[in-house]
């Protein structure tokens, strides 16, 4: 039994959490599809990876810049939206509203939620990059930085998402962004790839500014203050826009 | 003293009232059942109290509180009240245990979740998702979710649709226990056995008001009286002349014809002979006292 706001909230993640690792949908777009994308760009040609040339340990740190980001935006955004747009069409929202747990207790639950399935996917990408050669620099801990940043920039949108519109509509349109963002929002195709002037557009997305906050910090050891500035700006315009438009039911 | 007191209540969407001054009282340690049609403001008037919707206007104080408030007292509030809504509501990918059991951590002192699986009839140790049971087993782990926190106030908004007779009497037990134990109730419902077997009061709610409170011997009453249904606007005049004095025959609603009075054994009879050489064929036709059932559809149509 739980009486402390903080508590539900903690019960609350713990039961997210619980729901998104059993869910086999949600672990493709968390999990399996970042790790694909990490053998795709870390190992092979395929797709050119943002490295400045370089080769071996620096390309598959900066395909691990890219899969973070995948998984940050595939959990914080398209699994949040398309969770939260079916548990408000079952009613199971509805009937939380009823409960002890208020809104603000809800959205910290699915925030914490997020951010664990996010470590535990970063976990087994970045073994897995271990594994294949990547040897980490000083100051790579500054992905984690990045990493929270770009969580906190993307789940007020997949709240907003999944919060305002009908659960089809939601399940359409998340996949739709995801696969986008990936193709033209600077993650798996580089923006320095990208025509002018989507290059320096990119940047100024929240997928773009995580990529160069997580390359910044794997490749060179450093923060990027523009990006995360940048992401920041993106949290705080998500939560204003999610407030407005989150409905229950 | 009153565990809900609404006063004046108005809940619309766009130009319709779905709620229009509705005022009603649910005792403590009792059920208060709110019956009427389908787009009466049953459900409306509960999603307002419970602060799912906003009222446009009138007063509402859930054991003590206002509603709507502000989110720390409404967590407070909510707390010491369970809510069944009339659909959904549960994680379809959760199995009834698990959902319960986290249900009942946001409570201060819940009740034991498998306990109360098994007394609603489900097998707590099953491993089947909610999204595959059947909607009457959904139903009533829903139920069990209203009850779990162990609410001093349960919303029960057509807790028996779906159920099978079985499990509807188990349910009734169920809440008459707890009732027996200090819970207060506010149910709807379309099914006059849930009222008659649970309510002590009832308020007869149409078109967003309450047009009728009492227990179900008030509304019903205690007269015994001759009922059937017959063409509309007939002429009972020379009927009534045929029954002992002080017999009257009504029609309400149209088509609906009440004999009551100085019901002699022989009025049935009369009736039937009036109907025969007036070449009235009727339906329905009993003499005994007015179902609750009767009584609603009676008040309804009259509106």
């Amino acid at each position: 039994m739980t009486t402390s706001p903080s508590g539900r909230t903690l019960d609350q993640a713990r039961w997210e959490t619980g729901l998104l690792l059993r869910n086999g949908e949600q672990l493709l777009l968390t999990i399996a599809i970042p790790l694909g994308i990490l053998l795709v760009l870390g190992v092979t040609d395929v797709l050119p990876v943002d490295s400045g040339g370089a080769t071996g340990s620096d390309r598959i740190a900066s395909a691990l810049g890219v899969v973070m980001a995948v998984t940050v935006i595939s959990s914080g955004f398209t699994s949040l939206a398309i969770a939260t747009a079916f548990e408000r069409r079952s009613g199971a929202l509805r009937f939380l509203g009823t409960t002890p747990l208020t809104r603000g207790e809800l959205l910290g639950g699915k925030l914490l939620a997020t951010l664990s399935v996010t470590a535990i996917s970063v976990v087994i990408t970045t073994v897995t990059a271990l594994l294949l050669g990547w040897r980490p620099t000083a100051g790579a801990g500054w992905s984690i930085v990045a990493l929270a940043l770009g969580v906190a920039a993307w789940v007020p949108w997949g709240l907003a998402l999944g919060g305002s519109l009908r659960a089809e509509a939601v399940l359409a349109i998340a996949n739709g962004v995801f696969l986008v963002i990936l193709m033209f929002g600077g993650v798996v195709i580089p923006a320095s790839s990208l025509p002018g002037p989507l290059d320096i557009l990119v940047a100024y997305l929240p997928s773009g500014a995580l990529v160069d906050g997580l390359s910044s910090a794997l490749l060179l050891g450093q923060p990027d203050g523009v990006a995360m500035v940048i992401l920041l700006a993106w949290t705080t315009a998500g939560t204003l826009v999610a407030t407005r438009v989150f409905r229950w039911s | 003293m009153a565990s809900l007191t609404v006063h004046d209540l108005v809940v619309r969407y766009g130009a319709r009232r779905a709620v229009d001054g509705l005022s009603f009282e649910a005792p403590e340690g009792a059920v208060t059942a709110l019956i009427g049609p389908n787009g009466a403001g049953k459900t409306s008037t509960v999603e307002a109290c419970v602060g799912l919707r906003r009222p446009t206007s009138g007063t509402i104080e859930v054991l003590g509180t206002k509603v709507p408030g502000p989110d720390r007292a409404m967590s407070q509030l909510h707390a010491h009240v369970g809510v069944m809504l009339q659909d959904g509501g549960l994680y379809a990918t959760a199995r009834p245990l698990a959902m319960l059991t986290h249900v009942a951590r946001l409570y201060p002192a819940p009740r034991d979740p498998a306990e109360l699986l098994m007394a609603m009839g489900i097998d707590p140790d099953t491993r089947t998702p909610l999204r595959r049971m059947s909607g009457g087993e959904q139903r009533r782990v829903a139920a069990a979710a209203a009850l779990v926190g162990r609410p001093r106030l349960v919303f029960l908004d057509e807790p028996t649709t779906g159920l099978d007779a079985v499990a509807r009497r188990t349910f009734h037990d169920l809440i008459r226990r707890y009732v027996d134990e200090g819970l207060s109730v506010v149910l709807t419902t379309h099914l006059m056995d849930d009222v008659e077997r649970l309510a002590d009061t009832v308020v007869v709610v149409a078109a967003g008001r309450a047009i009728r409170v009492g227990t179900v011997a008030d509304l019903t009453g205690d007269e015994d009286s001759v009922r059937f249904t017959a063409p509309m606007h007939l002429d009972t005049s020379d009927l009534t002349a045929a029954l002992p004095p002080g017999s009257t025959v009504e029609e309400a609603p149209p088509g609906r014809y009440h004999v009551t009075g100085n019901l002699d054994p022989l009025a049935l009879s009369t009736v039937t002979a009036w109907c025969g050489q007036h070449g009235v064929a009727t339906k329905d036709i009993h003499l005994g006292k007015a179902s609750l059932e009767d009584v609603v559809v009676d008040l309804v149509g009259d509106m």
